[in-house]
């Protein structure tokens, strides 16, 4: 595989704390990876050794096949941190210019850029002036100068609205498609659903789980929850006969796999003093939830 | 692009910030305001002492100069890196090809290009007041001379430690006490406590051997006395008595202003290379 990243058996540490262990990881050019985890998981980290920050305790990264930090590195990389404030009395088209000259880029892309992230109208005025989203906007900007190889976004939608969001994801597309490794993280499955090939799990430094989306729900074997509520005064019999618990008197809550749904539900139908059924598929947070909490059951 | 191209957009930037930062312009401002009244009150006194006006604003001129350049250096550099970390712009710019030392020299280079435009708006009005009233002399123009050039030394050798204070405390707030007190300590608490030491000591061997070395020592001081020795006719007092009686020539009082600046240097990139973003 044309790895652009590639990270194998991953340990940083800091003094007694290890916050990556044994993390092995690989994107290709022309990949997006969504790098999940909760806060201290280790994902932010996991960047810092990428751009060549941290030293690992064990293990190795490489990006573009060299060290991290290297110059051939450093060129082919584009960061964009978790909470970036440009200094306020800058404008934005200074602020792009002065890093279009930091890697090299023409300054002339930089006005065309700036139109292409939304922020055009407002580039000549402070960023102290700008809104939370505008300011994201620039950061994404100041991460597509140039034609970066491997790109590393740290929560880069947060503080950007729904719609703001989808332009953003479209362009990464354009950025992927021109045969860049994207790698961004994020606090939760739904919102990378459909926007990236491949998701990483961390929870406390450790690779818990890696895949497409539909891999992973299929391994984590979810079980559909069926909610029977019984009409009055048939809660007790209808639970002596089909099981399950007993929730808030007049309820009882099954679960069964997934494929077996059907199955249940016409089993369930077809019961006396039943009132009502619902039914609740796991979703992608389950199986955030499954994935990252595995670690604290084991 | 090269290395000299982005340490110059470096400087550029940090230009653009200490012109849009009011504590730079205030203090600009009030430099050129202490070396006009300077010049206007040694004008007055012209004809009064056989020094003429251009050599004693020169004279009055290094005593201010050691409060306000030091000062100036600092307030512009205090912020240069504590604040890239808590603005996290830090981990932005060290993921270009940016290097350590690259932003180092760059933030240094610019930052003393606004400290010696202070000194240069500040000294050429005041010169200008002086010609205007005909106090201009040839030995004046050389002192002055001497004293632009040597403030843009002691100039450098303050931004230098105020970006390694930067480099070396994370957090803007602490960043800015450190290079209060370590104002406080070159420029007022150094003078004090060597003063009271002579005193003390009265006429010993700490008096004539120890002492003029530990003054010389301090950048400040060394600053000022390499001015004041080279002006014979100016008037002097207190700890600067030691211009008359100084035991090695006047030029190699400047050595330790040079030796400063490149520890100052050396102190900021060693600094800046362990930083963790």
């Amino acid at each position: 595989m044309n790895a652009v990243l590639h990270a194998e058996d991953l340990t940083i540490r800091f003094g007694g704390f290890t916050a990556l262990d044994g993390l092995t990881l690989s994107v290709a050019a022309g990949e997006k990876l969504a790098l999940l985890g909760h806060n201290g998981a280790g994902k932010s980290t996991f960047f810092r050794a990428v751009l060549g920050f941290l030293s690992p305790a064990s293990g190795k990264v490489t990006v573009a096949g060299r060290m991290p930090g290297s110059s051939t590195a450093r060129r082919a990389v584009s960061y964009l941190p978790e909470s970036v404030a440009f200094h306020r009395a800058l404008t934005g088209l200074e602020i792009l210019t002065h890093f279009a000259r930091l890697k090299g880029e023409p300054v002339a892309a930089v006005m065309p850029l700036l139109e292409r992230v939304g922020v055009a109208h407002a580039a000549r005025r402070p960023v102290g002036t700008w809104s939370k989203g505008m300011r994201q906007r620039l950061g994404l900007a100041q991460a597509l100068l140039g034609t970066p190889s491997l790109l590393l976004l740290d929560e880069p939608t947060s503080g950007l609205d729904p719609v703001s969001r989808g332009e953003f994801y479209a362009l990464i597309d354009t950025v992927a498609a021109r045969g860049a490794a994207v790698v961004l993280s994020s606090h939760g499955l739904e919102e990378v659903e459909s926007r990236t090939d491949r998701v990483a799990i961390l929870s406390r430094g450790h690779l818990v789980a890696e895949g497409t989306l539909p891999e992973l729900a299929d391994r984590a074997a979810l079980k559909a929850q069926i909610r029977v509520t019984a009409r009055p005064d048939d809660a007790d019999t209808l639970h002596a006969r089909i099981g399950g618990t007993r929730i808030n008197g007049a309820s009882v809550e099954l679960s069964c796999d997934v494929p077996g749904k059907f199955d249940l539900l016409r089993r369930l139908a077809n019961e006396e003093g039943v009132h009502d059924i619902d039914l609740q598929l796991p979703g992608l947070d389950d199986v955030y939830r499954h994935y990252s909490h595995l670690e604290d059951r084991t | 692009m090269s290395a000299a191209s982005r340490i110059l957009a470096t400087s550029g930037q940090e230009i653009r910030i200490a012109r849009r930062n009011r504590w730079a312009l205030l203090s600009t401002l009030l430099l050129t305001l202490f070396a006009l009244s300077l010049a206007l009150f040694a004008a007055g006194q012209a004809g009064q002492v056989k020094a003429d006006t251009l050599t004693l604003t020169a004279a009055s001129l290094a005593t201010l100069s050691v409060y306000l350049i030091p000062l100036i250096a600092l307030l512009v550099s205090y912020d240069a890196f504590a604040g890239e970390v808590e603005r996290g712009t830090l981990a932005l710019t060290l993921a270009t090809p940016l290097g350590r030392g690259e932003m180092f020299a760059g933030k240094f280079l610019g930052q003393a290009a606004v400290v010696g435009l202070a000194i240069l708006i500040a000294f050429a009005s005041a010169a200008t007041v002086v010609a205007a009233t005909g106090g201009l002399t040839a030995a004046g123009a050389i002192a002055w001379l001497r004293l632009g050039l040597t403030s843009l030394v002691l100039g450098g050798v303050f931004v230098g430690l105020g970006l390694a204070i930067s480099a070396a405390t994370p957090r803007t707030g602490t960043a800015a006490a450190f290079a209060v007190g370590l104002w406080l300590v070159f420029v007022v608490l150094y003078d004090i406590a060597l003063l009271g030491a002579v005193i003390a000591a009265g006429e010993s061997t700490f008096t004539t051997h120890v002492f003029p070395w530990l003054v010389l020592a301090n950048p400040a001081d060394s600053f000022r006395l390499y001015n004041l020795v080279s002006l014979d006719t100016a008037p002097v007092a207190g700890i600067d008595g030691l211009a008359r009686t100084l035991p090695i020539p006047p030029a190699a009082t400047l050595v330790p202003l040079f030796l400063w600046v490149t520890a100052a240097l050396a102190a900021g990139i060693a600094l800046v290379r362990r930083l963790t973003p």
